[in-house]
């Protein structure tokens, strides 16, 4: 069997990684052409402000602590794998994880109360973008989750310790969008 | 630097990161527009700076990563240029907002982009 090219002797850098980067940045296009139009709507309606006063600034505050949190300890996962050491990725993965989770279940309790005051994703355009771009970032902390926990399991065996890396670039993307949605939809009044 | 230094250097850039955090909720707290717009907006492109170059390693990857990522980011700025001038522009560009210049200024944004709640139903010509 051949083995799978895991570099690419042109470009000086692993393929994973290529790809990854390539995954950023088509994410970039994606997060960004919403945000840019959220922007651009905002700009345009001063009324905008009274609806975002209605969101929770601990709530959103306490997940990009969570999230940059979440992003240390897995830059220390990949600083492990480094090292070669498989089962402390593993671990700090999996405290990643558990931030991840942490995120979500924040989330879930906000949005919940925001529903249960009549604030839904029909309430006016205000409240659609909000729950669009907080909705897609979410499924991208399951995914991100859902992989970190496949990249640990490897990892603690010793297995694929490179893909460590991987999963760590695309979790501060994660982290890095909602430190541009967090002013976006909570600060800004 | 050490292993241990590693650990210690990334433990400081968090721990920058959630003091950037603090300033960006108190900030606003102000109510002063120029306040807002340095702490909330302005302190969160430092913060994605510090992650992009601390945890990210962007600034040690080869060049070609940093021009897709930019190269990206251009695209962005390229889609909004095309479509800017036809959500600013009232009286329309390639076509006209024949509802909006018909409405009182001052309502018509509100019209034309606004929440369905605040819509009112109003004749289409």
């Amino acid at each position: 069997m051949r083995p799978i090219a895991n570099t690419r002797s042109a470009a000086g850098i692993p393929t994973g990684r290529l790809a990854v980067w390539w995954v950023v940045g088509s994410e970039i296009v994606i997060f960004g052409g919403l945000l840019v139009a959220y922007i651009m709507y905002r700009l345009s309606h001063p009324e905008w402000a009274g609806h975002a006063a209605n969101t929770n600034v601990v709530a959103g505050g306490l997940n990009t602590l969570i999230l940059l949190s979440s992003s240390l300890s897995a830059v220390l996962a990949h600083q492990a794998a480094e090292r070669g050491d498989g089962p402390r990725a593993a671990r700090l993965l999996g405290l990643t994880i558990l931030g991840a989770l942490g995120f979500l279940t924040v989330k879930s309790i906000e949005w919940t109360m925001e529903i249960q005051h009549g604030f839904t994703i029909t309430a006016n355009s205000f409240w659609s973008f909000y729950y669009t771009a907080a909705g897609i970032h979410g499924l991208h902390v399951i995914a991100g989750a859902i992989i970190m926990a496949i990249v640990a399991r490897d990892a603690r065996e010793g297995r694929e310790l490179h893909r460590v890396e991987l999963i760590g670039i695309y979790w501060h993307f994660v982290d890095l969008v909602w430190i541009f949605l967090f002013p976006l939809l909570y600060i800004a009044k | 630097m050490s292993e241990d230094g590693h650990d210690t250097s990334y433990v400081k850039v968090w721990m920058v990161l959630v003091g950037l955090l603090i300033v960006s909720i108190v900030g606003p707290m102000f109510e002063i527009q120029a306040v807002t717009l340095v702490t909330a907006f302005g302190v969160a492109v430092v913060k994605a700076f510090l992650v992009a170059k601390y945890f990210m390693h962007l600034t040690v990857q080869p060049r070609f990563v940093v021009y897709i990522v930019c190269g990206c980011l251009a695209m962005m700025v390229v889609f909004w240029a095309g479509v800017a001038p036809d959500v600013y522009k009232w009286e329309g560009v390639n076509w006209k907002k024949e509802h909006v210049i018909q409405e009182p200024a001052g309502d018509s944004h509100s019209d034309l982009l606004g929440d369905p709640a605040d819509r009112h139903d109003r004749p289409r010509t």
